[in-house]
């Protein structure tokens, strides 16, 4: 995976760079918005990675030239401000995800992850396989080999979820975001609880656990 | 003799100059205080309203006299000529009649009688035939029609001049009459009047100057007692109040805003000293414990497992710092009542359901029951991830505290209960638990920030919680209260449907 951080503080720009490639990624970098819009426009990348404040060319001003000129690329934007209106903006500007300041190098590798493998993503399948694990987003049954599992409405949302990123790591963030639609951080580890229930529907009984919990990061449904 | 009384007089004029540097030198000297009062007082705007509005009033009493003065004037030359022109018709016609020894014989008759009249008839060149008037101003008799002049009476003894208004009229054979009417009471009239305009003038800037001084001092007297009570708050002590008259005039009411406007101030700065405080308190202990871990493991880290397990604390405890930070400026802003928040309408029903589904397995894992009470939509103007989180924590303390207990089996109500309900232009949510409660002393307490009780302080959590509530709820123009569930706590999120308001006085 190919990706642009566009970040002014550069021991935080050399951080992220650095984690990025001992994962196995290609990291490049942008110290300034105007350089940022030009690597971006000139090269093709998977995912980029941008500061909502940067020096020469505001951040949101960076992503709407860039769709402006058609260019799709995901955009993830890193901020300082986390208000909830502060989130709509970027997005609304044509960001595809958005995270506060501080973050976890975890958090945002998850998220990196997602955005990247999007438009590849199995959006657009019915039904949805791991192992012997399948769920159907028509008829909303899921069964586990041949046994059908009773899963509550929202519990259902969340293996869809887990399921569409089969393989990837999906952070509490996230499922509370893109689950729950809630952006906001509940004192309590409530999203655990809705997990560990949900591992006891799909996982109990059988011999190979698909749900598995990757420490310090998140879940991920995967296959082995 | 003369150059005497000139001595004497420069003498005088000397010793009054002395004694007016004397006295200048004294204001000098002492009377800067007063000199600069008066100053302050002609500075005043109801000083200088006052000065306009007298100058307005002085010159329409002054118009109005004067014109009272001319009309008055008028009035009386009207009525003389009118009567010298029928004297005159009437003479002309025996004139007429009777030819001049017979006009001579009436005007003498006339001439006779004692009074104001002045009657002269003259030959051609100007000859005196018959009438009482002695001297006559210059040119005249030359000319017919009216005209003002001085004259003498002939039967004036002392021959002093006075004033007339005549009328000369040419008889058919050249002969002239003159007649006319003396203007002395027509003078003492207009000066009557005059000087009783002057007088009231007079009177009505002396009058209002006093008046004028006399509200500017009042109310410079109200505003200057502002004034020091400001520079007092100004100089830090936010407890000062502005006096108020309770009169609710202007004043009174600039004067109640601004104290509702102090006591909102004094409360946010308050908050600002507990808010340092706490974090002082609240913070140092976690980056302590956080500087210590690490500094434990460079000196005593034997493998790298240590390390990590160090390093693996050091995260979990920053992530704990970070949360904490997250919820003062969500707290903070929510306080600061930032306009910028979005408002939108929602179903605050909804909001209940969707919170009691969040927490219901977290519930559950406790061994505790939650029961959602939620039925018909209740739409509500506000910042809908806001009243979220505030009845996300709210849910969230009442889980962390309640007991487990045979809730249903026994016909009691759950063991945390949130419900949704509306009542005219309110909506409350509230969330009850049958938990230990807090005691009606400590209710207060408990929604300042990271207070907690000392019974919860093994519990784990940042005490935000129920400050960020309250704040959410002081946002929405509403309130969070907190009350006995017997046994347990029923925290109330009461808000007002339509979103905020502006705040009013007097409240």
């Amino acid at each position: 995976m190919r990706l642009l951080i566009v970040e002014d503080d550069r021991d935080a720009a050399d951080y992220i760079a650095r984690a990025f490639r001992e994962v196995g990624h290609i990291a490049d970098q942008a110290p300034d918005g105007e350089e940022g819009l030009a690597l971006a426009t000139d090269r093709q990348y998977d995912v980029l990675i941008v500061d909502r404040m940067l020096p020469k060319r505001d951040g949101l001003s960076v992503i709407g030239e860039l769709r402006a000129k058609g260019i799709e690329t995901p955009v993830l934007i890193l901020s300082a401000l986390g208000q909830v209106d502060d989130r709509v903006k970027g997005l609304r500007a044509g960001g595809d995800d958005y995270l506060p300041k501080p973050y976890s190098f975890s958090e945002l590798l998850a998220r990196v992850e997602v955005l990247a493998r999007r438009r590849g993503a199995r959006g657009e399948e019915t039904v949805y396989r791991v192992a012997d694990l399948e769920l159907d987003r028509l008829s909303h049954m899921v069964k586990r080999g041949a046994k059908e599992l009773d899963l509550q409405p929202r519990e259902f949302r969340l293996l869809e979820y887990l399921m569409k990123h089969a393989g990837q790591v999906v952070t509490r963030t996230m499922l509370l975001e893109n689950v729950w639609d809630y952006h906001f951080d509940p004192q309590t580890n409530v999203i655990d609880v809705h997990i560990s229930r949900l591992r006891s529907k799909i996982d109990k009984g059988f011999s190979q656990p698909l749900l598995h919990t990757i420490r310090g990061a998140g879940y991920m449904i995967r296959d082995k | 003799m003369t150059n005497d009384v000139v001595t004497t007089n420069a003498r005088a004029g000397d010793s009054a100059t002395g004694r007016l540097r004397v006295f200048f030198d004294g204001m000098k000297a002492r009377a800067w205080p007063r000199l600069s009062a008066l100053g302050k007082l002609s500075n005043t705007t109801a000083f200088k309203l006052t000065l306009v509005y007298l100058t307005v009033f002085a010159l329409f009493a002054a118009f109005l006299l004067g014109y009272f003065a001319w009309n008055t004037r008028r009035l009386i030359t009207e009525q003389i000529t009118r009567t010298v022109d029928a004297e005159i018709t009437g003479l002309s016609e025996q004139y007429s009649q009777g030819g001049i020894r017979r006009l001579v014989f009436v005007i003498d008759a006339r001439a006779r009688r004692p009074g104001s009249s002045l009657y002269l008839v003259t030959t051609f060149s100007g000859d005196g035939l018959a009438g009482n008037v002695g001297l006559l101003g210059e040119g005249v008799l030359e000319h017919t029609g009216w005209t003002e002049t001085v004259y003498r009476r002939l039967d004036d003894a002392e021959g002093t001049e006075h004033h007339a208004l005549v009328r000369v009229f040419e008889l058919p054979s050249g002969f002239r009459l003159l007649v006319g009417r003396d203007l002395e009471e027509r003078e003492r009239l207009y000066d009557i009047i005059l000087s009783a305009g002057q007088w009231s003038i007079a009177l009505v800037i002396v009058l209002g100057l006093a008046g004028g001084f006399f509200v500017a001092r009042r109310v410079l007297h109200r505003i200057d007692a502002m004034t020091e009570t400001s520079r007092i708050i100004m100089a830090g002590d936010l407890s000062g109040r502005l006096p108020t008259a309770g009169s609710e005039d202007e004043l009174d009411r600039l004067a109640v805003n601004l104290n509702v406007m102090l006591e909102r101030i004094e409360a946010l700065m308050r908050g600002f000293k507990e808010v340092s405080d706490n974090i002082a308190h609240d913070l140092k202990t976690p980056l302590t414990r956080l500087r210590n871990r690490a500094e434990e493991a460079l000196r005593s880290g034997k493998n790298e497992a240590d390390y990590r397990a160090a390093l693996d604390s050091t995260i979990e405890e920053s992530d704990e710092l970070i949360r904490t930070f997250n919820a003062l400026l969500m707290i903070a802003r929510a306080e600061s009542g930032q306009a910028s928040t979005p408002m939108i309408e929602f179903d605050a029903a909804d909001i209940v359901r969707g919170v009691g589904e969040l927490y219901d397995p977290l519930a559950d894992e406790k061994g505790l029951t939650l029961k959602i009470e939620a039925g018909a939509p209740l739409p509500v103007r506000g910042n809908r991830e806001l009243v979220t989180q505030a009845l996300a924590n709210l849910v969230d303390n009442a889980i962390k505290y309640a007991r487990p207990h045979k809730a249903e089996a026994n016909g009691m109500p759950a063991d945390v209960v949130i419900a949704a309900s509306g009542e005219g232009d309110r909506i409350r949510l509230s969330v009850s638990d049958r938990g230990p409660g807090v005691s009606a002393g400590d209710r207060e307490r408990v929604v300042q920030r990271f207070v907690r009780l000392e019974q919860s302080r093994s519990e784990p959590g940042s005490g935000l919680g129920l400050s960020l509530a309250s704040a959410v709820a002081h946002l929405h123009g509403g309130e969070l209260r907190l009350e006995d569930n017997g046994p347990g706590l029923k925290a109330t999120l009461d808000l007002p449907r339509g979103g905020p308001q502006l705040p009013q006085p007097n409240e």
